[in-house]
């Protein structure tokens, strides 16, 4: 059932350099998104995100997309929403304390750092319930490009 | 006099800050002491702790009532054997008096508490409302957690709020009380006076990530940390390894958790009920073969204190002893963990309005 997931902790360093490409492609694009509206894309973007990331990684769509500080493992498929994890319950076989089935989101992720190289855990900040739903990618877009304007 | 008299003296068991100086009247056992260079808040836990000293805090079950006199006795059987008495909160979501509720009475009368804030039921509106009115109670220690989900507990229909988590917690307190706004920037009038705590549970996988997760909590804020039951020592000594070598006990106190355990179906129980507790089959092999299980769990719990006592780096233990309330002053007082210390006793003088009618 999260043999996806599992399969994308494992190949967590693929994943994160691919990533580092497809941001640059994205900023590639920028403009031509700018030209069509940001607004007007965010609906289709989302539809294609929600898709891509929904099947790697069981994605939740809240907007801000923390995957590259935790080792590619979705820390919104945590029941107690942990950005910041694990907790203290996780059980002795590493599965969750109220999904006994699943494997500790967090216990994923500290693999998936260690494919990555070890040491890409962050402190993350309260997250921002207004993304939900919305196109993380077009958000990094729009930071970028906003970055490159100054 | 009117028991309000201290029996200890010197500076840990040092009095309110301001006693009444012209008026005649009673001083005030519930005012915070005296700031100190180097503490951030004004109660007795961190003044215990900065000054060296073990320390010992034990866990008060918030009553199912709404009688302030449930806290009360509750409270009664503590004072004068340790340094701070926790409040839970909802724990194991289940639902009880607030930690803010049991907080505010017992710092009214004069007791330190330990104010348990749990993520999954207040977003950050709420949290950051409830430590202004706790710090205005006199509440000088707040513990943050995440809190068990609510799968777990009486309301399982229930919403989990989980809007911050145990981190973003400490994170948004430390600039309410450092930089005197709330999280969104806005200014506060008077920035709480606060001593920051945060849970850890060195016996739950995944192992390794342990200390540096304690890490985090600390760079989050974190300036004590009360640790899960601890029943294997082993693991704790390796964990406190590890700990030591990033410096982490210099730079945050750790109490660790301990309790006495009823029986081995009780021990059995917790170990497949109670998220987060590790008890190794010795344990429970070792009261199932006692004559009488409950003497053993408590002798047990004597030697586990004597022996965390002696691992560098602790500076206390947290007795968790639900439904055995009443053997905590055995232990501490068998274990000799305070070693000829006596912690303030509030001897607290209770209005008569919220007393039991005859």
């Amino acid at each position: 059932m999260w043999s996806m997931r599992d399969w994308s902790v494992r190949h967590a360093h693929h994943l994160a350099r691919l990533y580092v490409v497809f941001e640059h492609l994205m900023v590639v694009v920028g403009p031509l998104v700018r030209l069509i509206g940001h607004d007007r894309l965010e609906r289709p973007v989302a539809a294609v995100e929600r898709t891509i990331k929904g099947t790697l990684f069981d994605c939740r769509m809240c907007g801000a997309c923390v995957l590259s500080s935790t080792g590619m493992s979705c820390p919104r498929n945590c029941p107690k929403d942990l950005l910041n994890g694990p907790c203290g319950g996780v059980r002795a076989d590493g599965t969750c304390e109220i999904l006994p089935d699943m494997t500790c989101v967090w216990v994923k992720a500290v693999e998936g750092d260690r494919n990555m190289g070890g040491g890409t855990i962050a402190l993350l900040p309260a997250s921002d319930h207004r993304l939900v739903r919305r196109s993380s990618w077009l958000r990094v877009l729009r930071q970028r490009s906003a970055e490159r304007a100054r | 006099m009117t028991g309000l008299e201290r029996p200890g003296t010197g500076p840990l068991n040092e009095g309110p800050a301001f006693p009444a100086m012209k008026s005649p009247g009673p001083i005030d056992p519930g005012a915070p002491l005296e700031p100190l260079p180097g503490h951030s808040s004004r109660g007795r836990l961190e003044r215990v702790l900065r000054a060296g000293e073990f320390a010992v805090t034990a866990e008060l079950s918030p009553p199912d009532s709404a009688d302030p006199m449930d806290v009360f006795d509750r409270a009664a059987i503590f004072d004068g054997w340790v340094d701070a008495i926790n409040a839970t909160d909802g724990s194991g979501a289940n639902c009880h008096m607030s930690s803010l509720g049991v907080c505010a009475l017992l710092t009214r009368v004069g007791y330190a508490t330990v104010m348990q804030i749990s993520a999954r039921d207040r977003n950050r509106i709420a949290i950051q409302g409830d430590v202004l009115s706790a710090a205005a109670m006199g509440v000088a220690n707040i513990l943050c957690l995440t809190g068990d989900g609510v799968e777990c507990g009486d309301h399982p229909q229930a919403q989990p709020v989980f809007d911050l988590d145990c981190m973003t917690t400490l994170a948004v307190l430390s600039t309410m009380r450092d930089e005197g706004t709330f999280a969104s920037g806005r200014r506060l009038d008077r920035a709480p006076e606060l001593f920051l705590g945060a849970a850890a549970n060195p016996f739950a996988p995944p192992f390794d990530y342990r200390p540096l997760r304690l890490r985090r909590k600390i760079e989050a804020g974190a300036q004590f940390v009360q640790t899960q039951y601890c029943f294997d020592i082993p693991r704790l000594e390796r964990y406190m390894e590890r700990v030591r070598d990033l410096g982490l006990h210099e730079k945050c106190f750790i109490l660790v958790g301990v309790g006495p355990l009823a029986s081995a179906r009780a021990a059995r129980w917790i170990r497949s009920h109670v998220p987060g507790v590790h008890i190794p089959d010795a344990v429970v092999d070792r009261l199932a073969g006692a004559a009488d299980a409950r003497e053993e769990g408590k002798r047990l719990c004597v030697e586990l204190i004597q022996r965390i006592r002696d691992i560098e780096g602790i500076s206390g233990i947290h007795l968790m002893a639900y439904r055995q309330e009443e053997s905590v002053a055995w232990i501490i007082a068998e274990s000799d963990v305070l070693k000829g210390r006596t912690p303030h006793a509030v001897h607290p003088v209770i209005p008569d309005y919220m007393r039991r009618k005859a």
